[in-house]
């Protein structure tokens, strides 16, 4: 009895702690910021003046655009790319190909922040021959990033247990092998699709650093560095910042809350 | 590592040896895209910046001088400061992290535990955060006047305000609070997956033997849970040694440079002070050092070459 009260007082506390910092920030949306900082609690009625005055102060739209088209493409291409060289590597295993295999997986270990000022200077010299894909354009900040070695193991992991017989049956069928794998191999692996996008779009929206380095012109301006810069004014309108950062969270909670299921079992396969 | 398997074969006509060639070419077609994208955007940067690290100078104007960088290195008060935050937050805020996850998910894990579906989606919650906003919403939360104060106050657990921010000693347990909330859910959900794979007779067979809650989670639940242990830690570890979107949105590194991070300092050296790609490279190799010595370490501590 004593175990079971203090199981279910650690899980609750656990859980406000958790959704406590969300529940602020919905209601300090609502609030003026005045009363946000004397650390009101209850909903006001000031949620659609702060979010003309967000909307008035800064270039939202325009952020809200740039984020969901960099995060798209990343994800479409990150998974296309990742599941074709996750899809090669178990279906066509060779030695050779293993030692490569775990040559990639190598690439996990390399921290970003290593990366980022040979990557800006490489982008750099891009940018004097093909301004369409150096310094301060889409391309630069997705082509460093689409290609995980995380999501092609999550995908090789997943394809381990894919059913062979179909691709084969495939095969006499006269399909071509990019035939197999677009019309027999994507359908069934819906479930692996869907969380690879997930975790893809997640991390392409949420990315800082990087599009910190390499985006400079403010019209570029994506969500995370137009919150980043609300937040460190000096003088803050509470009510204005928290707004935006419900905007910003809102698309990767609903699509995580719509998608949760794929979500998990995600990241179960991915562990196995 | 990898079990071994047969290649598919096609059986058709053709004579085979044609055939093992044009499955060799197709098989490496479909792995073509993604090596030479890693091998472009990973490998080769890291050659380019072990290059860079042999080199000094400002912006592009760069000469060769050898190991200079690294003599610099172990000579710079800044860069050994971001070395010690970083290290603190790697052992004090992995193993809060770890424990805590492994407690709630075995507590998830009970059979008769209701609203589970609630407790599980709650606390996995801050996942969806982006790093950014979570951190500006902590940077407020913890403020000289912000609410965790407020409520402090008011609960008369202290008698005047924590200077959660601008305190050396208590922006790092800021850090440690807020990354601690934002990752605990993601861990929980690698245990809790685990811990479901695990045959529940075992569990019945230890209380039949006698043995304690206390002793069933050391002796059967960690055991059997090393592997994944093993493999969040060294993902924490690796994700703790490159921490910068929390530190350059809650406290800017300050004060002083009590909460900076090595990544952080790399990004100050490049596109802050005055451009030194040179000495930037070399910081950011000493990164790529601990996370293999910090990698070796865990591996040894689990002790087992198959985890």
């Amino acid at each position: 009895m004593l175990k079971k009260v203090f199981g279910y007082g650690f899980l609750t506390i656990a859980a406000i702690v958790s959704i406590f910092p969300f529940l602020w920030m919905i209601i300090s949306a609502t609030n003026k910021s005045v009363d946000v900082t004397k650390g009101k609690l209850l909903p006001g009625s000031h949620l659609v003046e702060n979010l003309t005055n967000l909307l008035n102060t800064v270039d939202l739209i325009p952020a809200l655009v740039n984020s969901a088209k960099i995060s798209i493409i990343t994800t479409v291409l990150g998974m296309l790319i990742a599941s074709l060289a996750g899809y090669g590597f178990e279906i066509f295993q060779s030695k050779a190909k293993d030692f490569l295999f775990n040559f990639l997986l190598l690439s996990m270990m390399i921290p970003f922040a290593a990366l980022m000022v040979p990557l800006f200077r490489m982008f750099g010299t891009i940018s004097q021959t093909t301004p369409m894909i150096g310094i301060d354009t889409f391309s630069a900040v997705i082509l460093p990033t689409v290609t995980t070695a995380f999501l092609i193991f999550f995908f090789r992991q997943s394809t381990k247990m894919f059913p062979k017989d179909i691709l084969e049956a495939g095969r006499i069928d006269g399909l071509t092998e990019l035939g197999v794998f677009f019309r027999i191999y994507i359908p069934t692996m819906k479930t692996t699709y869907a969380a690879a996008a997930i975790i893809t779009f997640m991390a392409s929206w949420n990315s800082y650093l990087w599009p910190l380095v390499v985006l400079q012109s403010p019209e570029n301006q994506t969500i995370p560095l137009l919150i980043s810069v609300l937040g460190s004014s000096y003088s803050p309108d509470f009510g204005v910042i928290m707004t935006a950062i419900v905007i910003a969270t809102l698309p990767a909670a609903l699509i995580f809350f719509i998608m949760q299921k794929h979500f998990v079992a995600g990241m179960m396969g991915s562990v196995k | 590592m990898i079990p071994a398997k047969a290649t598919p074969h096609i059986q058709t006509g053709k004579s085979t040896r044609g055939h093992r060639l044009k499955n060799t070419i197709i098989g490496w077609s479909f792995v073509t895209v993604a090596t030479v994208l890693i091998c472009l955007f990973y490998f080769y940067p890291m050659v380019q910046a072990f290059i860079m690290s042999l080199q000094s100078g400002r912006g592009t104007n760069l000469t060769f001088v050898g190991f200079e960088n690294y003599a610099r290195l172990l000579k710079d008060p800044v860069f050994l400061t971001t070395v010690k935050n970083t290290v603190v937050y790697l052992i004090i805020q992995v193993p809060l992290m770890i424990i805590l996850a492994l407690f709630i998910s075995v507590l998830l894990n009970d059979k008769a535990l209701k609203c589970k579906g609630f407790f599980r989606t709650a606390i996995f919650l801050p996942c969806v955060t982006s790093l950014v906003a979570y951190s500006v919403i902590f940077k407020y939360l913890f403020g000289q006047d912000g609410l965790v104060n407020i409520m402090l106050l008011k609960l008369s657990f202290i008698s005047e305000p924590i200077q959660w921010l601008t305190d050396p000693f208590w922006a790092k347990i800021t850090i440690i609070i807020a990354i601690t909330w934002r990752w605990t859910g993601y861990n929980m959900i690698f245990y809790l997956s685990a811990l479901q794979n695990i045959d529940h007779s075992i569990y019945e067979a230890a209380k039949i033997d006698g043995a304690s809650p206390i002793q069933t989670f050391f002796k059967i639940t960690i055991p059997m849970l090393k592997p994944i242990i093993l493999f969040t830690s060294i993902t924490s570890t690796i994700g703790t040694l490159q921490l910068f979107d929390e530190v350059m949105n809650i406290t800017v590194g300050g004060p002083g440079n009590a909460t900076m991070t090595i990544s952080q300092y790399i990004y100050n050296l490049s596109f802050k002070y005055t451009p030194d790609f040179g000495y930037a490279a070399t910081v950011s190799y000493a990164i790529v050092i601990l996370i293999v010595i910090f990698s070796i370490i865990q591996f040894k501590v689990a002790g087992d070459k198959n985890a």
